[in-house]
């Protein structure tokens, strides 16, 4: 069985070769003289060492069966909502990405009411737009028709 | 000694003046309210609020960032007390006797206890800042490129052995932040490092959103789906009074925490969530009656949240005589005197007077502000934690978004966001700490740089780190700790992080998160 160390650093170990498979467009230089591809490399092996470290050490770790993810729904759910306000902020803008942010996340992730969840979103998205780009003079981007 | 004390009037001017100290007011509520809050620590409320420094002066910015984070100090320690919730990491060890304590009917005295206690570390530490700080300054102006690479070689390898978990783990995150902050243009010869044609990645990742990431985002990844939290107490003003015996069993934990807070802040690492753990584990083992530390023992809240208080103190004496960042705190507030073109470092306070007295005189006023506001509002503030944990994340992602696009305008910093908070959900979840990544990400540029300027110094010699006795010294104090860190591997001794109880504690609560 998978222990959680094992896996983590069979996962930092892979990182470390792709580091340093990346690497290998870079001008290393020499020991005595560095080139840009020198630190990155020296560093690609130490991490890859560690990593094999954390595997050898793994013997006390938990099994990676034993890891509760209770909370995958929810974290998805954040981290596409997270994704749509990286996608869509400079296409719709920050109020309406926000408005829709809010609502999905309360609306369809959170079960709150229509209304609430409406009401909350265009609270946040107006609220904090008056604060960081009203009074604090924040550039935020702006979306279709200057919304 | 007369010229510091010249120098500390002139910066209680400034401090004073009302436009400062409006924004030391309210650092201090917005800190305590950071605090106080599930899922904004000190690190992430800070990096959120960097873009609201922007339209102020230098001197303003700082002391309206570093009252975020003395004042985040404070408010962790309400909501340990009466929820048995730490608001932020550094207040893990407050919950054990604090909520004790609440459960015996004595949370107004913890509250007063730990708001008085972390009063005086937090003004005694600022005395320590103020006479240490300059003549370190002093000393490190002797610091050539490899002075500062054994310097920041040193401060890597002490967070990872002041760090809770495994030496491996951490020192392999350290390296993964270095690995991160390769990333952009290289200085000195020009090449564009694994940028993937993102223009925006040539001045290399930000700090703020791989901060904002790895700690505010990856908080609410991990809490979003969890239970409800438990009913709040709200106490009265009049039951704050300690009694007799809780005033005099308590001025030896806060003394003793103050001096070992102040002296942990100041080395690399977590320092004010150890600071807590070692004061817990030192009261602990001084008590004449040690069976009653867990039951609502008033020492077990008087020495870690003074000890947290003091270390707040300590970890900006290398940022601002060294120009080191200590943990990722002081980094992220480096990051924020650099967008204000102030440059800390040892030409600081010769420098720019009135910008590093102003933020000690507002230090003592923001602690005295913190004393008069907590202990009163503390049921106001309660309040706060009242709100559904579903209504509350929405609003701090939205802050998160807002805040780290704000820094540079740049959607690619929300990009980096997202991908730092998936990743340090991931690590979390493997048992990881993130607070090395941080300080990688920081310390990589001035690292590289430190080794290749050394060698160009030397013609490529590398005996220059030993011939020079600065950087020997410090080369050997991190040679020595990796070999005190790998001793229990070999030997029979228990390592000391498992000795205090802090394995997985502190990984699985960070620096900077709830």
């Amino acid at each position: 069985m998978f222990s959680r160390d094992r896996v983590a650093g069979l996962a930092l170990f892979l990182f470390a070769l792709v580091v340093l498979w990346e690497n290998r467009v870079l001008p290393l230089g020499t020991v005595y003289r560095p080139g840009p591809g020198f630190m990155p490399m020296v560093l690609a092996l130490a991490l890859a060492g560690l990593a094999l470290a954390v595997m050898a050490g793994s013997r006390g770790s938990p099994p990676l069966a034993s890891l509760d993810w209770t909370e995958k729904r929810h974290a998805a759910a954040i981290l596409a909502g997270s994704t749509f306000a990286a996608l869509a902020l400079e296409r719709l803008g920050y109020r309406l990405t926000t408005l829709v942010l809010v609502g999905f996340l309360l609306w369809a992730i959170e079960g709150k009411r229509s209304a609430v969840a409406l009401l909350m979103a265009i609270g946040l998205s107006l609220g904090t737009w008056y604060v960081f780009a009203g009074l604090l003079k924040v550039p935020l981007p702006l979306g279709p028709r200057g919304f | 000694m007369l010229e510091t004390l010249q120098s500390l009037s002139h910066g209680f001017a400034l401090a004073l003046s009302p436009g400062v100290m409006v924004y030391a007011f309210a650092g201090c509520v917005i800190g305590t309210l950071v605090g106080m809050l599930p899922g904004v620590g000190p690190l992430a409320g800070i990096s959120l609020l960097l873009p609201a420094s922007f339209g102020l002066d230098a001197t303003t910015a700082i002391v309206l960032l570093a009252g975020i984070y003395y004042g985040a100090m404070y408010g962790g320690s309400t909501t340990s007390i009466l929820m048995r919730i730490p608001g932020e990491a550094a207040s893990v060890m407050t919950c054990i006797d604090g909520y004790a304590m609440t459960r015996k009917g004595r949370a107004g005295p913890a509250l007063a206890i730990a708001a008085i206690g972390s009063y005086i570390a937090g003004t005694a530490s600022v005395v320590g800042l103020m006479l240490l700080a300059p003549p370190l300054a002093g000393f490190a102006l002797r610091f050539g490129p490899p002075e500062f690479l054994a310097l920041l070689l040193l401060g890597l390898l002490t967070l990872a052995y002041m760090s809770g978990g495994s030496l491996p783990k951490s020192l392999a995150m350290a390296a993964l932040g270095l690995l991160l902050g390769m990333i952009g243009i290289d200085h000195m010869t020009g090449y564009f490092r694994f940028h993937y044609g993102v223009v925006e990645l040539g001045d290399g990742i930000g700090i703020v959103p791989v901060a904002v990431g790895l700690f505010g985002l990856s908080e609410i990844l991990l809490t979003a789906g969890q239970a409800e939290p438990p009913a709040v107490m709200r106490p009265r003003i009049r039951d704050l009074a300690p009694s007799r015996e809780e005033w005099r069993d308590s001025a030896g934990p806060v003394a003793r925490g103050t001096v070992l807070g102040f002296l942990i802040g100041i080395l690399p690492g977590s320092a004010h969530i150890i600071a807590s753990f070692v004061s817990y584990a030192v009261e602990r083992r001084l008590s004449r009656h040690p069976e009653r530390f867990g039951q609502g023992a008033v020492e077990g809240v008087a020495g870690p949240e003074s000890a947290n208080n003091s270390a707040t103190s300590g970890a900006l004496v290398p940022m601002l005589a060294l120009g080191v960042p200590s943990g990722p705190i002081p980094a992220v507030m480096m990051a924020a005197m650099m967008v204000h073109g102030v440059s800390p470092g040892p030409l600081l306070i010769q420098q720019q007077p009135e910008l590093f007295w102003g933020v000690i005189a507002s230090m003592y006023v923001g602690n005295l502000v913190l004393l008069i506001l907590n202990l009163p509002l503390v049921g106001l503030f309660v309040n706060l934690l009242r709100i559904p944990y579903p209504f509350l994340y929405p609003a701090i992602l939205v802050f998160s978004v807002v805040g780290v696009y704000a820094v540079n305008g740049s959607v690619v910093d929300v990009w980096i966001m997202v991908a730092t908070g998936l990743l340090g959900y991931l690590l979390r979840k493997f048992d990881f700490e993130t607070a090395p990544i941080v300080l990688g990400v920081v310390l990589a540029p001035m690292l590289e740089m430190s080794l290749r300027q050394s060698l160009a110094m030397s013609s490529g010699s590398y005996w220059i780190f030993l011939q020079r006795p600065i950087a020997a010294t410090m080369l050997f104090l991190g040679l020595g700790l990796l070999l005190l860190s790998v001793r229990p591997v070999f030997g029979k001794g228990k390592d000391w992080r498992r000795r205090l109880g802090l394995t997985g504690k502190v990984s699985s609560r960070e620096e900077g998160t709830s």
